[in-house]
Formats: structure tokens, sequence, C-alpha cells
């Protein structure tokens, strides 16, 4: 967090002034570690087994914050007699199905969970299955947490053998320097004190990286931590507005607010979509006024309701269309146009090769940045073409690049990682040619439909002529006014264009239109709450008044769960909303994430519908039963609970399991993406893990062009402890080749103490540390980490795994730097069927997450 | 520091540094008239924009001082309650990232097989990428997948990138490729 957050970690250290104790867990010692009370080194790809370990020890030693677990999380909640555990199928869940490599989530339900698919999808998988019955107004729950089927005891057995012994043997994390993290834990929680877990998101960059963060919330839910001031997760995110472009998501999976795309199988019409995704308890109730107001705000007069709101204009998906299928697909010859804006894939994604394979099928590519990037240069800068392998002129990809404006060169807003939008003004008109995203959007978008004017009379050209394009232009461009899309974004009542006042004045009856619900209020009687800049100095410590935080300007989410099941703060110290009994309100610092008037002692008829079974006493209003899911009945693909799986490639058997992998995880089995054996493979002995640097921006195209940046830190290097440099006979400031089956680099050699072996069941495991940011272009150079990275998936949200897999180094530069999507795998392949990956053996894996029939296919010339 | 008429002993530094017990000249007899008719670049700002750091997602506030309609310095905003004035390395990076030559100017172009960039003019470049957007979106249309399920959509374009974008221009992005059908749309939440 201090290399890669800086200015967010004043605040660890502003804490630790005033006595808090900072706990590092990390592979390496880094700037973090220097000024952390605890630095916890661990081997890459392990943290389930170490939070799991902390999730035992908190239960066994009875730790846990009981008053907060009993109410506020689903503990008390009885789930079906069919659930089985991993424990009792050697590292898989019932309703494993080998022959789809898929589970049947069925199995995980709460008991007397409405057998039949009824709706919410939101929570559920691509089979539409049901949204929970709450268990809670069913009466199937214990609050003494004794049924043998409650959660509670459910997560008891299941995180058993996580022993401290158990911990040691798969992190590499002495006992008695975990027995102190967990004890440090659990002393500071309870009604006075809170702790929070930070991470950056290489902790999503795993074959099961949702769960890695599941875990993490266990841990924070038993111990009362969610909700409550000094607690949380709290994800640091690596992009400026990261968090807005998945609230507003160019994600192919979503609308904007977390809205599901329309799913061709199961999605039918309007009426079964909204069946699907509406859900009969909690706030995903009020779906439908979200959905139509959208529809309303890209489609106009043109949505009615006699049309199903122009519902059948949206495309549809058929499986997992996201980035990684995409590119292999770009490969295959599927994908024939484009368009990159701000990003920089063949540096920042993993596996560059495959990338530049996938940009030479394409007819065209369009990208938007600063300067020419490897992405847009791959024709002609590229290590294929520089050994010969490739020829530009052979290339038949046209391509454009557009030079964008930067962030002062236009108005808009960023929404950082605490969901505060927070509004940027242009001070000068960009150089030249360059244009801000919004106008080459807008006016590719008028071009469009003046090209598609002749041809309306066809269905599939009708979105096109009816989607609203209609936004005021100002300055000396002609550029289209940033805060008049922010005006259709808040909503506005469809009759007179007044902004409207938040999201509790969406209608489903297409009087109300919205461009995202979550957003709505954030232009709130006209005015830009974004913009607001109060100082911090003139407000509360809540600082409510600078810019302005999605939804309705709550800064801190689930906030009821601040005070007591009636409604008193748990304690004067950590005091944030409490319930006035005077007022018949919520009241505090903070704006209250819950319903105003709804008193503590609220109970919800049997016969309520959406937000009205909220009950007093459920914080947490978006999940179905009001209450946080210690264990996840439905949501997730790859289980219920968090289970500790080895990454895709290892250095170690899994000492939990039979089980080696998550069986879910998503892969790619084709020549340009070789995969090493599960783990002890003798070609591959170390393990990587990769990062990034206080002076570098990811994949380097807002860093490597600058000089002072790049002076600071000007080449590629690799981190290697002192007893690998002597095992490997590798010299400071030397050179090193690290080698995969997908690609080799070389690198300067950094030696320290930094980097520490780990004591794994008497074994020496070496990490190696990579930083990602260089490649071929800008003042520093150097070869690109991700080149080594194959692509490999959680099967929930598809993001790659590229924080611990594993790979070879041997000192000297004799890096050619050749790839096996380009000239076949750097080291001899091994037949697969020799090896076993996984247990058990028998699995296809599920062919429809990512494939779909590819267009005609380019020859590579 | 004192010019030729106007020397005198009153001002020679080690006379000042011993009547004002400054003896390494480390404190005010360190200032010259000179030094001390300096003013910080950012005063002569004709006027200060508020900004927000493009970099990770903290969002630390920043402030445009801009002269001439030139930006001439971007420096840490302390009225924020996030970052109170402070930047990190990239952060105060910003005035180099924004202002300096590495910027482009012009669209470039590369035709298919080219071995240089050409220069188009910016009308005539957008006038092409929606020529080819509509050709590729009429060559690649499918209306229905293989069960007959309706698709209403192309998968022969896709686009990348987001994270660095304002929320307005996501909002757009979305809203115009989803009404053309597009659907692999991602950005760099997910990797």
């Amino acid at each position: 967090m201090a290399e890669c957050h800086p200015v967010g970690f004043r605040w660890v250290m502003e804490a630790r002034e005033r006595g808090a104790t900072i706990i590092h867990v990390d592979p390496r010692f880094t700037r973090t570690s220097a000024v952390a009370n605890i630095h916890v080194p661990i081997r890459a790809g392990s943290d389930i087994a170490f939070l799991g370990g902390i999730v035992r020890y908190i239960i066994e030693n009875e730790r846990y914050f009981r008053d907060y677990v009993v109410h506020y999380t689903n503990a008390p909640a009885i789930v079906s007699a069919e659930f089985q555990d991993t424990e009792d199928l050697d590292g898989l869940f019932g309703g494993w199905d080998e022959e789809t490599g898929q589970y049947h989530k069925k199995a995980w339900r709460y008991e007397g969970a409405d057998p039949e698919p009824a709706a919410g999808v939101k929570e559920s998988d691509e089979e539409g299955q049901p949204i929970q019955h709450n268990p809670f107004q069913a009466g199937h729950s214990d609050p003494t947490l004794q049924h043998p089927r409650c959660v509670f005891q459910i997560l008891k057995r299941h995180f058993s053998r996580y022993t401290p012994e158990m911990v040691e043997q798969t992190c590499g994390i002495p006992k008695s320097l975990f027995l102190k993290v967990a004890e440090t834990l659990c002393r500071n929680s309870g009604r006075e004190r809170t702790s929070a877990f930070c991470y950056a998101v290489g902790w999503t960059q795993h074959s099961m990286g949702v769960q890695y963060i599941r875990t993490a919330a266990i841990v924070q839910l038993l111990l009362g931590n969610i909700g409550r001031p000094g607690g949380g997760i709290l994800a640091l995110r690596g992009h400026a507005s990261i968090q807005g472009s998945t609230d507003i998501p160019t994600l192919y999976n979503l609308l904007p607010g977390y809205l599901p795309m329309p799913k061709a199988k199961q999605d039918k019409d309007l009426a079964t979509y909204l069946a699907r995704n509406t859900s009969p308890s909690g706030w995903w109730g009020e779906f439908p006024k979200y959905f139509v107001s959208l529809l309303k705000a890209w489609f106009g007069e043109a949505a009615t309701k006699e049309n199903g709101w122009c519902y059948d204009y949206l495309p549809a998906l058929t499986g997992d269309h996201s980035h990684m299928n995409t590119v292999v697909n770009m490969a295959d010859g599927g994908v024939k146009g484009y368009f990159v804006m701000g990003e920089n894939p063949v540096v920042g994604s993993m596996n560059g090769p495959l990338h530049r394979k996938g940009l030479r099928q394409l007819e065209w590519l369009v990208v938007r940045d600063f300067s020419v990037t490897e992405t847009a240069d791959f024709w002609r800068d590229a290590p294929e073409i520089e050994r010969g392998e490739i020829r530009t002129e052979d290339i038949g990809t046209e391509v454009f690049f557009f030079p964008a404006a930067a962030h002062v060169e236009k108005d808009g807003a960023f929404t950082n990682t605490q969901r505060l939008l927070q509004w940027h003004y242009k001070s000068v008109e960009p150089p030249g040619d360059a244009a801000s995203e919004l106008d080459f959007i807008y006016k590719l978008g008028l071009r469009l439909k003046k090209l598609y004017a002749e041809e309306y009379g066809q269905p599939r050209n009708r979105p096109i002529r009816d989607v609203t394009w209609d936004y005021p232009l100002e300055g000396p461009k002609r550029e289209p006014k940033a805060e008049a899309v922010l005006r259709e974004i808040n909503g506005y009542t469809v009759a007179d264009g007044k902004p409207v006042e938040g999201f509790t004045s969406l209608q489903d009856d297409g009087s109300t239109a919205c461009g995202c619900w979550i957003y709505s209020g954030c232009y709130r009687d006209g005015h830009n709450m974004a913009a607001r800049r109060k100082p911090h100095w003139e407000q509360n410590w809540v600082a409510p008044e600078w810019a302005w935080a999605w939804p309705h300007n709550r800064r801190l989410l689930y906030n009821r769960a601040s005070a007591d099941p009636e409604g008193k703060p748990w304690s004067d110290r950590k005091k944030l909303v409490w319930w006035d009994q005077e007022k018949g309100e919520w009241v505090g610092y903070d704006t209250p994430d819950f319903i105003v008037k709804r008193p503590p002692w609220f109970h919800p008829s049997k016969d309520a519908c959406g937000k009205d079974t909220i009950g007093g006493t459920d914080p947490f209003v978006m999940q179905a039963d009001g209450k946080g899911w210690l264990y996840a009945a439905t949501g997730l693909q790859d289980g219920p609970l968090p289970v500790h799986y080895e990454p895709q490639e290892s250095v170690v058997k899994n000492p939990l399991y039979g089980q080696q992998c998550n069986p879910e995880r998503v892969e790619w089995w084709r020549k340009d993406n070789p995969y090493h054996r599960a783990y002890d493979d003798p070609r591959f002995p170390y393990v990587i893990t990769t990062y990034r640097l206080t002076e570098h921006h990811t994949a380097g195209a807002m860093s490597r062009w600058l000089s002072w940046l790049s002076e600071l830190q000007p080449e590629m290097f690799c981190e290697v402890s002192p007893e690998l440099a002597a095992e490997r006979g590798l010299k400071n400031g030397g050179w090193a080749t690290i080698r995969t089956m997908r690609a080799e680099i070389e690198a300067r050699v950094l030696v320290t103490g930094r980097m520490r072996p780990l004591r794994i069941k008497g074994r020496l495991v070496h990490q190696i540390g990579l930083p990602y940011h260089w490649s071929t272009k800008g003042l520093a150079r150097g070869d690109a980490a991700n080149d080594l990275i194959g692509f490999v998936a959680d099967p929930n949200v598809s993001i790659q795994e590229s924080k611990a897999f594993t790979g070879a180094i041997e000192p000297g530069r004799k890096s050619r730097r050749r790839s096996a999507a380009i000239s076949g795998p750097p080291v001899r392949e091994i037949d697969p069927k020799r090896w076993q990956r996984d247990l058990p053996p028998a699995r296809r894996k599920p062919e429809s997450q990512h494939s779909f029939k590819a267009g005609e296919s380019k020859k590579e010339h | 520091m004192p010019s030729g008429d106007g020397f005198s002993l009153s001002n020679w530094p080690l006379f000042r540094q011993l009547k004002q017990r400054d003896l390494f000249g480390l404190e005010q007899t360190a200032a010259s008239p000179r030094t001390e008719a300096l003013t910080a670049r950012t005063a002569s700002a004709d006027r200060i924009v508020p900004s927000i750091c493009p970099y990770c997602a903290v969002g630390c506030g920043q402030l445009v001082y801009v002269k001439n309609e030139k930006i001439i310095d971007i420096e840490g905003d302390p009225a924020s309650p996030i970052s109170r004035g402070c930047l990190c390395p990239k952060g105060a990076a910003t005035f180099q990232l924004v202002t300096g030559s590495h910027r482009v100017q012009h669209v470039l172009y590369r035709r298919p097989h080219g071995k240089e960039w050409e220069t188009v003019p910016l009308e005539q470049a957008v006038d092409m990428v929606a020529e080819r957007v509509k050709r590729t979106r009429d060559e690649t249309w499918e209306g229905t997948d293989e069960e007959g399920h309706p698709v209403r959509r192309t998968m022969g374009i896709a686009h990348l990138g987001g994270a660095t974008l304002d929320n307005e221009e996501n909002y757009l992005i979305k809203k115009l490729f989803t009404a053309l059908g597009i659907v692999q749309i991602e950005n760099q939440a997910r990797v």
C-alpha cells in the first residue's frame, strides 16, 4: 500500500501514530513492511489457507463478536440437508458434475428454499437458479447457533483443518507468527474496536480470487468489522476511474448500476428478464424501476410500455465474452475490429505474444492514447518482428491512432476506490487533434446515425436510430457537454426533464429516465454534486460535502451495522449512525445506509415483498435476507465457502485436499497458451509473483514516457533472495533470464534480503518478484513480465491468475524472447497425458464458457 | 546580491551572520533581497482549476495553475479530505504527463501492410472508422444463436479500456456500442 497508494497510506501511518497495529502480509518485504508492526511473508497463492486459519482461530477460541454474528450475519440460517462439504469429498463440494465440469448449485441452498426457479439472476448462475428463500422469515434459523446444519456449525467444521500447523505447512508462515497475527486481530475487535483489511487488486488475480475476498469477508463478519467505522474490506484499485468503469460498466456482462446484460437462452423477453432479476425480498425488489428507467434514458420516446421499453434492442450474451476470450477469438479470426481506449493490453494483460497474434488477425484497430503505445505499434515494434519471425509488410491490420485529451483538458468525473465521484474541470484546450473520448464517441455516434439513416427500415438498425444522442455542445471544438451526460446518468422526470432527487424517485412506468440508478442523486436539483469541494476543515471527519459518494452520498456501506440491534451505537468510540427515537429516524455523521424511517424493532409481515421484507436488524439491504453472508448459498460458481486450492501452477501438492486446483477455474488449452505441471514441475521450480512500483503506472503508458519517473525506475529487474542467487549463480546487477512455457524474458538482477525463501515441510521454497511496467517503448524500457503468464481465470469474474505461477531463472542475457504464441514454447513440452493435473481426473472444461462460432479465419502470413 | 555601488559593511554576509548569531548562514541571513522577492511560479497564475489526480484510484485532489492558457504547474489540493495537499511521485509528475513532448498531436494511420505511420486529418479519420464499424457490423451481424434464440449482436467488433476514462465517457461508450449490438466491451477492471 505504501508503494502503490502512497497518499492513501498516509492514513495508515496516521492510525499507527494513534496506536493502531499495522500487519503487512506479502511475499516481499516492501516499503509497507518497513513501517508495519508485523510483516508476514507468505507463499504467493496460499492466502485462503492463511485466512482460513484465522477463521478457525476465531471460532475455536470463541473470539467472534456474538451479538453482531447472531443478528447481522447468516450464521443462524439452516442449510439444506443435501449439502456436502469439501471435508467430506476431499476438496469438492456436493453437486460436482464431472461431465460438465461445473457444480449443480442447488445442493448448496438454505433449507426450505423454493425448489422452483423463481427469480434472482443477480444472485444466480447461468441456469437461472432462484434467489434464496429468506430463511429468517421462513423460520429456518437457529439463533443459538447450535443446529448441526446452521451456517455457523458448517463454517466451524469446514475450517476445522486449517490449524496453525497446516497454515505453517501451506503458507510457510511460522506457527508463532501466525498465532500472533490471529490474536492481534481478535484482541482488536468487539464493541470498542475494529480492524480494516486493505488489499490491492493483485488479490483478485488468482484462479480463486473471489474466494480470497470472501475469506476476508468471513473474518470481518465474525469479528463485527463490516459497516462500522475503522472496519471494512477496502479494495485499493489501481486506476483513477476503475470503480467508475465498473459502476458504469465498460464490461460485457453488465449494464449501468450492476444490472445484468440479457442472456440469450434465459431472458427471452422483458417479462422473463425482469422476473429472473427481481428479488422477492431485499432491495433488488426495486429492479424493474432501475431497468425501465435505463431503457427510457437510452431509447427515449421510442421506449414504450407496448414495446417492452425497447428491451429487444439490447444484444444478448451466450457465454463468457470477457477480455481473454475476446483475445483468443481474435487470434482465431473471429474479431475484425477492435477499439482500445487508454489501455495497453500487450503489456498489461497476460501472454502479450498471444495478444499481438490477435491484433495481427484484425482488419482494423483503433487506439486512443497520449503516445503510440506498444499496442498501437504492434505491427513494427515487437519481439517477433525484431527476430524476423513476422514481417511488418505481411500484417494486414489497418491501424488508427487518435491522440487523447488529458484529464485537465476535459470536464468529467472519476469515481475513486471509495465510490466517490470527483469532478475535474477542463483547464486548457487539448493540443492539436487531441480530443476526449466523450467527443470521439459522440461524433462517431453522429456519423453512424447518418450512415445508417437510409437503412432504418431494418429492425436491427432501429436501436441506432432511436438511441438518444442529443447533447448540448460547447467550446471552440463544439464538444458535448459532460454535465449534460451527468444529468442523464443522474436521471430525470420524462415529463419536464427535471433531475430526480435519487433512485427512490425512479419508477417502472416510463415516467422517469436514469442512466445509472446507483449514481442517481449526483445531479440533484441540477447541482453537480461531484464537483463539491468544501475544504475538509469546514466539515466533520466524514467530509460528506466533499464530492459525492454512491449510493445517496453514503460514505460507509451497510452502516446500519455500526449500531446494535436496538439502534444504539455499539460504543461511543465507534459511533457512526444510530436510531433517534425522538425524530423517529436514523441519524448520524454519515448518511444512513438504511431505510431512514424504519425502526430497529420493525418485523416484516410474512407476505411482504421487496424492500418491505427488510427488517429493522437487517443492515445488508442488498442481500435477499438482509444479512452478511458467511456462507454464500447462491451466487458463486466455485463453492459456498472458500477452499484452499493451489494455483494452476504450484511448487507443492495441495496439503489440504486431494483436489489440487479450483475445479471450476477457466482454462484455455491451446498451443499458444501452454501450462506447466500442476505441481513439482522439475523445469519450473520457483514461484513467481508480479507487482507494481511507486514510480510507474500499470502498463506504463502514463509513466514510461515521462523523464521524471523513468529516471527513478529506469529498467526492468527481478528480485531474488541471496539464497536463490547462490543456488542459481545470479549476480546483483547482472542479467537473468526468466522462463515459462509461455515465454522468456530477461531482467537485471536485484539480490535482496527483502525476498525471503520460505520453509515448507522442511523444503526451501523460493519466490521471484517481477515488476510488470516495462516493454519496448517509452524512455525506460525492458521486457514485459506479463509475457510469462498464461490465460487461466477465476470462474466467477474471469480475472486472470497472474500473482502466483511457476517458472525458471538462470543467469545471463541468453534471452531471445521466444514465445509459445509465435515460435513454440521456449521449453520442451511434456506429454500432458503423463501427468494428472487434478482429482477427479476426468473433467471436461465447460467449452460454452468461452466459445462462440468464430468467423472466417484470416490466415497468418 | 549587493551591486557595486550598494555595498556596505552591514550588508556583508559574514557581518550579518555574526550580528544575527547565525554562524553557519543557514537561517535568515542566507536570504538576499533577490531571494526575498521571489514568489512561487504558481502565484503568477491567471486561474487555478480544481482537478483530480489521473493515476491510481485513491483520488487525490489537484490544483491546475493556468497562465496565458497554458498549464504552468499542477499541485496537490490542501482542501481535499483524501489527500490534504499531498501527491505521490506519479501524481507530482502530472504536469509532465499533460505538458510533455511525448504527446502525439495528430491522428496517425497505418494502412494494411504499410511500414510507416502517416498522418490523416481528424475528421477524415473519424469518417473512416465509422465506415469500418458499419461494414464490420453488417458483415458479422448475428440475429439468433445456434439454437435460435435472438442475440441481436455483432461479435466482429470489440472494445477495451475505460478505467482511465471519465464516467461520462464510459457511459457514452456503453450506450453507443450496446445500441450497435457490440457485446465484447471490456476494461482494466478485469485485468
